[in-house]
């Protein structure tokens, strides 16, 4: 209540004190000089008074915080309560060009646009979709690339999945484009996998071990590519992981898949990943590699290893080496990339490979952007 | 299991003196949990103080601990945004997830600053829920200890005496500490700052401290060479105290500026552990105010 008195009697000074000094200008100046040091007084004790009563407020505030409910709960997945559900899109193209025997993919190309939508349906249930918005042969084109719910509430470190879903299969397998750290998906799942990737229907369930190594193992059971009405395919998967000291982390995993038409994929995988003191913003390390083995009518191999520096904040190269082992011919690729990252949100990447895929080598360039907008995406590992 | 049931009164006793297993997102979290805890808690902190906890990998070693964790407990206001949904989804532990008793964002807890209804990017990476940097105010810290002691008791019932008169012995020593720091720190009042990242608004706050500039042109961006030379041709000519910046960012760009404007570039632990002194809460706090004296007195 104090406070209020304050500006009363600075308008009353205000309006008081001129009035009795209006004799010599020296006077008045006196008096201004009086006035403005009074007002600036009284300015620092309200601004002072002012502070103590917020100081108060808070110290309120914070004796019956013990006792306030739980803040509404925003969903897992986002952390952010703003939008339900949280909504992003992903933008991506690219500017591709050939030296050698011409490809089909030269100019410019706008490559798929990723509509994320997420949230928790309730307490027991996550939902998730991707749709990637494109445009092929002249029209636009909707594809859901993923549309699954996924249990939050089991017992005994237990999820399941079920629904359209980028299968648990090797470790490149399960991420979208804008994840990856080059242009395009490595050789072995281009090779082995339409649209470079084991996508399906069916259902996932995971199970993580008590144990302070990380140790999750998984399967799968789809529809597959045989009989539309039965289960056509199943995988299963085992990954560990873990850290050496503060800087490192690692993760290597073993999967499995068997399609009813005959397809048998076994995969194994290794990441390493290391940031000085464990600091990821200032520089970082990914080293990536995984190996496939593709039994259909013979056995194929595919390969590929690749590493991506930070350097400083910003900006990133790599390379990666991918290959194929299969019954008459061993096609190679070599890549190397450079890409900027103004923020979070955006990257830039160019990036030129050495295609000895074909007949003939074929040196490509390729300029990308990935831009993204909307709620903040957590990335796995 | 008939079988077992001898097994399981062997497991009994086993069972009642086990730890609460609470994994901290940050150092201080970790930190505020021992005190209350004691041994009945056993903390762990999936971040260092020397490592900035916006960009952490949702690492397989710290999926493994919330996988098995009673409590999380996190800055939140999205600081953990990049990398605790990630977590928490492939951990499958739903005594933790949010919503449950399990799972505790300390900012919610606080009158957080800054929150804003603009979330345009354009304007660097915004948290609409405000500044998550809460624990450089002592008496946010107050606020989440009780908190805190309310979670670990519901969750723990057995010990919640413990946990109680473990609040009460830690609040007594700490609002005797706020005291000291308060009575110390009065002669910072209305020091000019300019800091790295928008991480010490709490601490401007509470020490009256005033924040002129940040070296990152928009939060979260790396310091530019046109912003740097904005900010000497602004600010020539001793009208700022102090450049300050957390332990995990990049020493160059405060330096830079350091030389430029004469005035000492420190660096302050946000977090324990953050520097050799800030050993817990209470040597943090000593630690940011020895320090912030150091530099704005020895001219």
């Amino acid at each position: 209540m104090r406070i209020v008195f304050y500006p009363g009697a600075i308008l009353a000074l205000t309006l008081i004190t001129p009035a009795a000094s209006f004799a010599q200008d020296t006077h008045i100046e006196a008096v201004r000089a009086e006035l403005a040091a009074l007002r600036s007084e009284y300015d620092a004790r309200i601004a002072e008074l002012e502070r103590r009563l917020a100081v108060a407020e808070q110290n309120a505030a914070q004796a019956t915080a013990a006792a306030r409910p739980a803040p509404s709960a925003p969903s897992y997945m986002t952390g952010d309560p703003t939008f339900n559900p949280a909504i992003g899109v992903v933008f991506q193209g690219f500017l591709n060009a050939n030296e050698g025997e011409p490809g089909e993919e030269e100019g410019f190309a706008v490559g798929e646009t990723e509509l994320i939508m997420n949230a928790n349906v309730d307490d027991k249930f996550a939902a998730y979709l991707t749709a990637a918005l494109a445009f092929e042969d002249g029209e636009s084109a909707i594809e859901i690339e993923e549309a699954w719910v996924e249990t939050t509430a089991l017992p005994a470190g237990l999820s399941a999945r079920f629904g359209r879903m980028f299968s648990g299969f090797g470790y490149e397998n399960a991420r979208h484009m804008h994840t990856l750290d080059f242009t395009d998906r490595a050789l072995p799942y281009q090779a082995f996998f339409d649209e470079g990737r084991y996508a399906d229907n069916g259902v996932q369930v995971r199970w993580l071990a008590p144990t302070d190594l990380f140790l999750e193992l998984g399967g799968e059971l789809m529809q597959g590519e045989g009989d539309p009405s039965g289960v056509g395919a199943h995988t299963l998967f085992a990954n560990v992981g873990g850290d050496v000291g503060t800087g490192h982390s690692w993760l290597a995993g073993l999967s499995r898949l068997e399609q009813d038409s005959g397809q048998e994929v076994t995969g194994a995988h290794l990441v390493w990943k290391w940031a000085p003191h464990g600091n990821w913003k200032q520089r970082n390390f990914i080293f990536q590699a995984e190996y496939l083995e593709n039994r259909i009518f013979g056995t194929d191999e595919g390969w590929y290893a690749q590493a991506v520096y930070q350097p400083i904040p910003r900006w990133r190269v790599g390379a990666r080496l991918d290959g194929l082992r299969l019954v008459d011919e061993d096609p190679k690729r070599q890549t190397v990339m450079v890409d900027w990252s103004n923020s979070e949100f955006s990257r830039l990447r160019l990036q030129f490979t050495n295609n000895q895929t074909g007949p003939a080598d074929v040196a490509e360039w390729s300029l990308q952007y990935i831009h993204s907008i909307g709620a903040h995406g957590a990335h796995t590992f | 299991m008939k079988r077992l049931l001898p097994v399981l009164i062997l497991l009994a006793p086993a069972v009642a003196i086990a730890e609460l297993r609470v994994f901290a997102c940050e150092p201080e979290w970790a930190a505020l949990a021992d005190e209350i805890g004691r041994e009945h808690v056993q903390t762990y902190s999936a971040t260092t103080a020397l490592q900035d906890p916006h960009y952490i990998q949702a690492r397989p070693s710290l999926i493994a601990k919330v996988r098995r964790a009673d409590l999380v407990i996190c800055s939140g206001a999205q600081l953990e945004i990049g990398w605790l949904p990630a977590l928490l989804q492939k951990a499958n532990n739903r005594d933790v997830m949010p919503g449950s008793d399990g799972y505790m964002e300390a900012s919610s807890w606080v009158l957080r600053l800054d929150a804003t209804a603009n979330v345009d990017r354009a304007r660097g990476d915004i948290h609409p829920q405000g500044n998550p940097h809460v624990q450089m105010n002592p008496h946010n810290v107050t606020a989440v200890a009780r908190a805190l002691a309310q979670r670990l008791a519901s969750i723990d019932a057995d010990n919640s005496e413990t946990y109680r008169s473990n609040l009460e012995l830690f609040l007594e020593k700490w609002q005797a500490a706020i005291a000291g720091w308060e009575a110390r720190a009065a002669s910072l009042r209305g020091k000019r700052m300019i800091t790295h990242h928008k991480s010490w608004v709490y601490l401007q706050d509470w020490l009256g401290l005033e924040a002129v500039a940040n070296l990152e042109p928009v939060a979260g961006l790396p310091p530019t060479a046109t912003h740097l030379s904005r900010l000497t041709k602004e600010f020539a000519g001793g009208v700022v105290d102090v450049i300050v910046r957390a332990p995990y960012q990049d020493a160059r760009a405060s330096e830079w500026l350091s030389d430029r404007l004469g005035v000492d570039a420190i660096v302050l632990p946000l977090s324990v552990g953050g520097t050799a002194e800030a050993q817990d809460l209470i040597t943090m706090f000593d630690d940011i105010i020895d320090r912030l004296l150091r530099a704005t007195h020895h001219a």
